[in-house]
């Protein structure tokens, strides 16, 4: 029995990427009924911000490099926070509730296994529709920033994009693990309470993390949100460290395939018994 | 085109072991409608899941077109068609673009995929639905938009698990009439249900199961004349005289069923059976004769009593 079990388990991790692909008609046709309700949280808030903390609560902080980990002004500083911050609130908007319904209330992923696609197809298309939406936020984002100089170098701005796109990956795979092992919506306001508004806050988007008691410093340098911030930052503001880079690549992409094996494993569970 | 021998399937739920399924042999042939009859919890949808590789079988063998679930599921999948006893259809999309959607998981180009879907919903009657919202539609339409959905890929078998359950009594003329079309076209067909009427109108095979195990097989008219008699003489002596009766009457009859309202009387000629209860002196309130059906077979077999 155990055995037979383990057989067709490999069957639905099984993954071929061009029969994932055949999802994307259904991604796209969603998105295009969707985006415009998504524009005012995707495109707007994040420039309420960068005016309300980066231009006018900054216009007080004195811009000096050697404490604001080189950035020449306090809206240098918190552009690339909030960058990252705004992807990681798009990627966990879009894992939870969505994938709860798509699991117990609309079914939908029902529907989609009963063809010839697999589990782990239907999670590769549905982070994949993830990063696309990052993307979109993230590059809408960076152009916007732009004209305000607070990136030194071309490449730096398109080595942070990719690198917010990689972000997506790792922030969005566990958290789809996690819905899939929650029975129903409640546990999302414990994510949201105690998982992303303290990283939100506390994860060096808004000030170093080494204006933090030692401890304090230490538990921000383990979420994944700081490893994103200091990642961007150094490359936005053309102060990049070979070997940091490095840890907060290799963090993520260790976070990004823990992530995905358990989801796949968990949308099994709930899809296959 | 479905073969299964042995087959099990058991699941852990709640931290004891259930068997929905405890060795079934069933043999589907190409071209035939076959149903899985039974009560709720009889191992019906266990079977079908497995059949439609998207649950792990947990012993014995299953070939389904050939195949073997464990390894080639995808390519099953890409064959068959599966109308789930619950919809799974997207509110998001309207009718046509449910369709056309589902058709490309399947790998179908856009443009063989747009025209199937134009003649799928001529074919379930929903053409002037195709850009409303599901949401919008009655649940014979969503059914009928389900049943559409599983026909997109053309499938050599279609696998309906409870097709009409929930359905008013029009709509589910409306589906019985689409699946005979179905069937005169050569799709293979698999059912389950627990409406005697249903399997008895378009099952040309089925077999009865209960408690996970196969307990009779063959055509609807090979298990009336096996299970039951050709006529059921039906006695009503009012309530609390039922069982009264019962025991004068047993000889006069192949079997007698006592009911809360009245008495079944198997036999080959009910018209008979009802003079020789009169000869006895015994006066029914209300007494009528008619053929047995698979209902009678059903319930001999499965028994009366209500499984939730």
């Amino acid at each position: 029995m155990a055995l037979a079990d383990r057989t067709a388990g490999r069957e639905s991790s099984s993954l071929d990427v061009r029969r994932a692909w055949r999802q994307a008609d259904y991604w796209a046709t969603l998105y295009l009924r969707t985006w415009k309700s998504s524009v005012v949280s995707s495109f707007i808030t994040p420039l309420l911000y960068i005016v309300a903390m980066g231009v006018l609560l900054g216009g007080f902080i004195k811009g000096d490099p050697s404490k604001l980990e080189g950035a020449t002004s306090y809206l240098a500083f918190v552009t690339p926070g909030l960058l990252a911050a705004q992807g990681m609130n798009t990627v966990v908007g879009e894992v939870t509730y969505p994938v709860m319904g798509m699991i117990k209330w609309q079914r939908i992923y029902f529907g989609m296994i009963a063809t010839p696609l697999t589990v782990s197809e239907v999670v590769l298309a549905h982070l994949g529709f993830v990063v696309f939406r990052v993307a979109t936020v993230s590059a809408v984002f960076l152009a916007v920033m732009a004209p305000f100089g607070v990136f030194e170098s071309f490449t730096g701005v398109i080595l942070a994009f990719l690198v917010q796109l990689l972000a997506a990956v790792a922030f969005a795979a566990p958290v789809y693990a996690l819905t899939t092992r929650l029975k129903d919506e409640s546990g999302f306001s414990l994510i949201f309470r105690l998982g992303l508004i303290p990283m939100f806050l506390f994860s060096g988007g808004f000030f170093p993390v080494s204006n933090l008691d030692t401890w304090m410093e230490w538990l921000a340098k383990a979420t994944p949100l700081w490893h994103v911030v200091d990642l961007t930052r150094m490359l936005v503001l053309g102060t990049v460290d070979g070997s940091t880079a490095l840890i907060h690549v290799v963090y993520l992409v260790a976070l990004a395939a823990v992530g995905w094996v358990l989801a796949v494993r968990g949308l099994e569970r709930r899809l296959i018994s | 085109m479905i073969y299964a021998s042995g087959l099990r399937k058991s699941f852990v739920a709640g931290g004891s072991t259930v068997e929905a399924v405890r060795g079934i042999d069933v043999e589907v042939r190409k071209g035939e409608y076959f149903g899985f009859l039974g009560p709720n919890g009889a191992g019906k949808s266990s079977t079908m899941r497995m059949i439609a590789a998207v649950s792990p079988v947990s012993g014995g063998s299953l070939k389904i077109l050939g195949l073997d679930p464990a390894k080639d599921g995808p390519e099953i999948r890409a064959r068959i068609g599966v109308c789930p006893q619950e919809d799974t259809l997207d509110t998001e999309l309207n009718v046509r673009d449910n369709l056309v959607i589902y058709g490309r998981y399947f790998g179908l180009s856009r443009t063989e995929v747009k025209q199937r879907a134009e003649e799928l919903l001529e074919f379930v009657q929903l053409t002037e639905k195709a850009t409303a919202k599901v949401d919008d539609l009655s649940g014979g339409m969503k059914r009928r938009l389900t049943i559409a959905r599983s026909l997109i890929n053309k499938p050599e078998v279609l696998l309906l698990d409870e097709p009409t359950t929930g359905l008013d009594p029009q709509a589910r003329h409306v589906v019985w009439d689409r699946l005979f079309r179905l069937k005169q076209q050569g799709v293979t067909l698999v059912m389950t249900t627990h409406y005697m009427d249903e399997a008895e109108q378009l099952c040309d095979r089925l077999v009865v199961m209960d408690k996970g195990l196969i307990v009779a097989e063959g055509s609807p008219t090979d298990l009336i004349r096996e299970y039951s008699t050709r006529e059921v003489a039906e006695l009503r002596f009012g309530i609390g005289e039922n069982e009264l009766v019962a025991p004068k009457v047993e000889d006069l009859a192949e079997r007698v069923e006592v009911l809360p309202d009245r008495l079944l009387l198997y036999s080959a000629d009910g018209e008979e059976t009802i003079a020789k209860v009169h000869e006895r002196g015994l006066e029914p309130v209300m007494s009528l004769v008619r053929r047995s059906t698979l209902e009678d077979v059903f319930l001999r077999l499965t028994g009366r009593t209500l499984v939730d």
